[in-house]
């Protein structure tokens, strides 16, 4: 249990920071899994509940720990099992499954749906970057908003189309409901979770994962070995089950390691940034009310607002890796989506209770990476579970990790090997034959449009959805190559001017995104203490943000000469915590104490100039925002 | 000491200081709006007794070291399941409120109870910890009222170091006015300590240490014993958090000095 392996420490640009070989401190259990999200309760639930017999005697027997059930571990990054989440509208058809007859209305936060529109958000400002048929689309509505109830400068679908519906669905804040699901895993007393501690690497042996190794601890922030430095320890595993998310460091590895199946690859994403807000008390929205709104700020960003009890809403916007702007950002947006007057008169008033940033992975099927392998399965997000027609994710998650963790005791019970084939004829079968499946391959080109425009995007995902996803645009591997910033404002602003103000942004290290918002006439933001605030302001009365000390930089700009031959620098544009800086000698700063770990950097990043795969590592990293509510 | 040590350590848990507190009057009096929903840590005062206590337990062999908790189950075992990867130590949880507005008196009296309760403790190597302070009971009363009920004479507050003698007495750095110690000499156990800080760094989380705590802790979360905690006449005319004044400015690279000195400026105005 405790025999130690010689190995390299970590790296720095890909070079080993320290020369000699050191001793990794060893442990063996039966399943590793790394992320505690969704995905990971549902497989830990349903683990859990099969390790033992009714009278407590051992089911399935430990291979490490003779005489012991099978030794689970779970390892997630953050310091908190509910931290690093963001809110979500779901059917729950797969979470139901696992808790029959238990009214989930009654996790903290938690609402059934009762009431779900589909909104056209005009721009009351005019300042958005609308194409010809938004700008003729808005004319219409405003000349004859009359026959259409325009009201507040927004129009209400008569209709939400069905395959966007949450009917019998569930609101819930995902912070609250991990930490409640973790509360059922937990205390079953059959696996563990351990928090705050993050997974740097699978450990490989040839085309296996043989388990993980977890991060250094007591370095500086370059990793090199500090006083007190205690080398990451192999958890070695027959199973290693990769639930780390989107952007999650192990889950990566494996994909640069074994590759993608042909044809896939993880192109689309968007960021989600959002608030919970406590209402004032005559907010006028009721608990299970659920918004999807279009149209502003920009019509490339789509927006949600979820009502939970207690006066409690979450509100946000997606800024799509599909917005072709070299300057996207997402907090200021998320600001001026605030103020729109459809919302602003319930929101007027409201007090911030939580603020967050996440990475989502769009790409949905196309993105899907080899689901099992010889030691390895993977399940949630991070295995292309999102259904990117209905924008669901929490439940398809939930349910890969209900179909993996039905495959496991299958193989435990019947004492076979976690080899691929028969983790395909367990796992993937079992994912294959379900609605998940079913679903995924409906949705799979439904946002192909989008490449070519938002209305093409709208009306693919409509003839896709009505079709039931035999008719839709295939245009994935097309060139989706941001413009430049001339390209994408030169005809608002004039050239030299935009180079103007470039060069002052840079020199003072301002947010270039800001200034042309500015100038192209969006209004500043009215701050008033209590929920327009600013940016920092939101990460420290939204949650507030740590980082453990001892451990390195979990950003890493790779080759720096590509950083400073970069113009427009999105990563520090579009850094939701801003904790990306445009540095002093054109590399961009990296402060750790404020990054939220929602991964925007690593899609945002184009310096290698192939679009593929940018210069910027995201690492194992310990931390993050701190909160529950979200 | 050639047994070594029985070191009880006294520990609550408070909302994670990073959470925006608002107190409320509930029906069963002052409480903090919606605490089951808000993360919790261990309180930090009592955090560094525990890892005192696990330093010292690891110089004196034999050692043995528990800790007594006081709180809502659920929460207890959130926070068990980052404090058991950092230092071995066998859990006691008490299941009763942990809100920052029970009675000093209540809360010493279930925490010597408890310590009374283990089995096979031994008064003659009896060494209690806890914290000075706490995140969320200011009064500074809680351990000297367990020392009381425990009818231990020898008790340090307000302690920053403690160091194991050649002879087996311990020497105690208690913190005075003025900033300076007091340093004692105490022959042994059976003796209470109030933490002020300590001077260890948080120990590292490591999963075999967790892996050993776990087996422990699960199993005496399912037997802890829920116990009220009697207001006993106490009563609170209001209760407010502390008012705040917010101003960012980010900034790179200022030195410590730099800091302190806008900081006084800023207070200054």
């Amino acid at each position: 249990m405790s025999a130690r392996s010689p190995d390299e420490a970590a790296t720095v640009e890909g070079q080993p920071i320290v020369s000699e070989k050191i001793e990794r401190p060893q442990m063996a259990v039966d399943i590793a899994c790394v992320g505690f999200g969704p995905a990971m309760g549902g497989f830990l639930t349903t683990l859990s509940r099969s390790l033992l017999n009714d009278d407590g005697s051992v089911r399935l027997e430990s291979a490490t720990s003779p005489g012991l059930p099978l030794q689970v571990i779970c390892c997630e990054r953050a310091d908190g099992l509910g931290f690093g989440v963001s809110g979500a509208v779901t059917q729950a058809r797969g979470i139901r499954g696992s808790f029959p007859g238990v009214d989930l209305t009654q996790i903290p936060m938690a609402s059934a749906v009762k009431k779900e529109k589909l909104v056209y958000l005009l721009d009351p400002g005019r300042a958005s970057h609308r194409s010809l048929a938004f700008k003729a689309a808005d004319r219409v509505l405003r000349s004859f908003g009359f026959l259409f109830g325009l009201k507040h400068d927004a129009f209400e679908m008569p209709f939400t189309p069905a395959f966007m519906r949450k009917h019998d669905g569930l609101v819930l804040s995902l912070g609250q409901f991990n930490q409640w699901v973790s509360d059922q895993v937990a205390a079953s007393g059959a696996v563990q979770i351990w928090p705050g501690m993050p997974v740097s690497e699978p450990l490989f042996e040839k085309d296996a994962v043989a388990g993980v190794r977890l991060a250094d601890q007591g370095t500086d922030l370059n990793g090199h070995p500090e006083a007190g430095f205690t080398p990451g320890m192999d958890l070695r595993a027959a199973l290693t089950v990769v639930g780390d998310g989107p952007v999650g460091a192990v889950g990566r590895k494996i994909d640069e390691h074994i590759g993608m199946p042909p044809g896939h690859g993880s192109r689309e994403w968007a960021l989600g940034m959002k608030m919970v807000i406590e209402l004032r008390e005559d907010s006028g929205l009721e608990p299970g009310t659920v918004l999807h709104t279009i149209g502003f700020p920009e019509p490339e960003i789509f927006g949600f607002l979820y009502v939970h009890p207690d006066r409690l809403a979450s509100v946000g916007i997606f800024v799509p890796s599909w917005f072709r702007s070299p300057v996207r950002t997402g907090y200021r947006y998320l600001q001026h989506f605030l103020l729109h007057p459809y919302l602003w008169r319930h929101l007027e008033g409201g007090t911030l209770k939580s603020w967050g940033a996440k990475s989502l992975q769009e790409s949905g099927r196309h993105g899907e990476p080899f689901l099992a392998g010889n030691g390895y399965a993977r399940i949630g997000e991070g295995s292309g579970s999102t259904n990117v027609l209905a924008g669901s994710g929490v439940d398809e998650a939930w349910t890969t990790g209900v179909q993996l963790g039905e495959a496991v005791l299958e193989l435990a019970e019947n004492k076979r090997a976690f080899t691929r084939e028969n983790l395909e004829a367990t796992y993937v079968r079992r994912r294959r034959e379900s609605w998940v499946d079913h679903e995924s391959k409906i949705a799979a080109d439904s946002r192909e449009g989008f490449q070519k425009g938002v209305v093409t995007g709208m009306i693919g995902m409509a003839v896709a959805g009505l079709t039931g996803g035999r008719f839709a645009f295939t245009s994935y591997g097309a060139d989706c190559k941001r413009p430049s910033l001339e390209e994408a404002y030169g005809s608002r602003i004039p050239p030299a001017e935009l180079k103007q103000m470039q060069e002052e942004c840079a020199a003072k290290g301002s947010s270039l995104h800001d200034r042309i918002m500015d100038r192209c006439g969006w209004p500043q933001i009215p701050m008033d203490g209590k929920l327009l605030i600013s940016h920092q302001d939101a990460l420290l009365m939204g949650g507030g943000v740590q980082a453990a000390p001892g451990y390195a930089n979990h950003v890493i700009f790779r080759r720096p000469e590509l950083c400073r031959g970069c113009e427009t620098k999105l990563c520090v544009e579009m850094c939701s915590a801003q904790a990306i800086t445009r540095g002093e000698d054109g590399v961009p700063g990296f402060d750790r104490e404020k990054c939220v770990y929602c991964g925007a950097c690593l899609w945002n990043c184009e310096a290698d100039g192939d679009g593929a795969q940018g210069n910027i590592e995201l690492r194992a990293g310990a931390g993050g925002l701190h909160s529950t509510l979200n | 000491m050639t047994n070594g040590y029985h070191i009880v350590v006294c520990g609550s848990i408070v909302p994670d200081p990073l959470q925006t507190l608002e107190p409320i009057l509930a029906p069963s009096g002052p409480a903090l709006k919606n605490e089951m929903m808000l993360p919790a840590i261990l309180d930090p005062w009592a955090a560094h007794a525990l890892y005192e206590a696990a330093e010292l337990a690891a110089k004196v062999a034999g050692s043995k070291v528990w800790l007594v908790s006081i709180g809502p189950k659920a929460k207890l075992q959130q926070v068990m399941m980052t404090i058991a990867q950092r230092v071995s130590f066998e859990f006691v949880p008490v299941d009763a409120s942990a809100s920052g507005f029970a009675d000093a008196q209540a809360t010493a009296a279930v925490l010597a109870e408890t310590i009374q309760g283990i089995p096979g403790l031994d008064r003659a190597r009896l060494l209690v910890f806890g914290g000075w302070e706490s995140a969320s009971r200011g009064a500074g009363a809680t351990m000297q009222l367990v020392g009381e009920r425990l009818a231990i004479l020898d008790q340090f507050q307000g302690v920053d170091k403690l160091n194991l003698q050649a002879d087996g007495s311990l020497e105690i750095l208690e913190r005075i006015e003025g900033g300076r110690h007091q340093a004692s000499t105490c022959l042994g156990p059976p003796a209470l300590f109030g933490w002020a800080t300590g001077d260890l760094p948080e120990p590292r989380n490591n999963p075999q240490v967790g892996m050993a705590n776990m087996r422990t802790v699960m199993p005496a979360l399912q037997r802890a014993k829920s116990m009220p905690l009697p207001a006993n006449g106490l009563h609170f005319l209001s209760a407010s958090p502390p008012k705040q004044q917010r101003q960012t400015r980010v900034v790179k690279d200022l030195s410590a000095e730099q800091i302190a000195r806008e900081i006084a400026e800023w207070i200054g105005k």
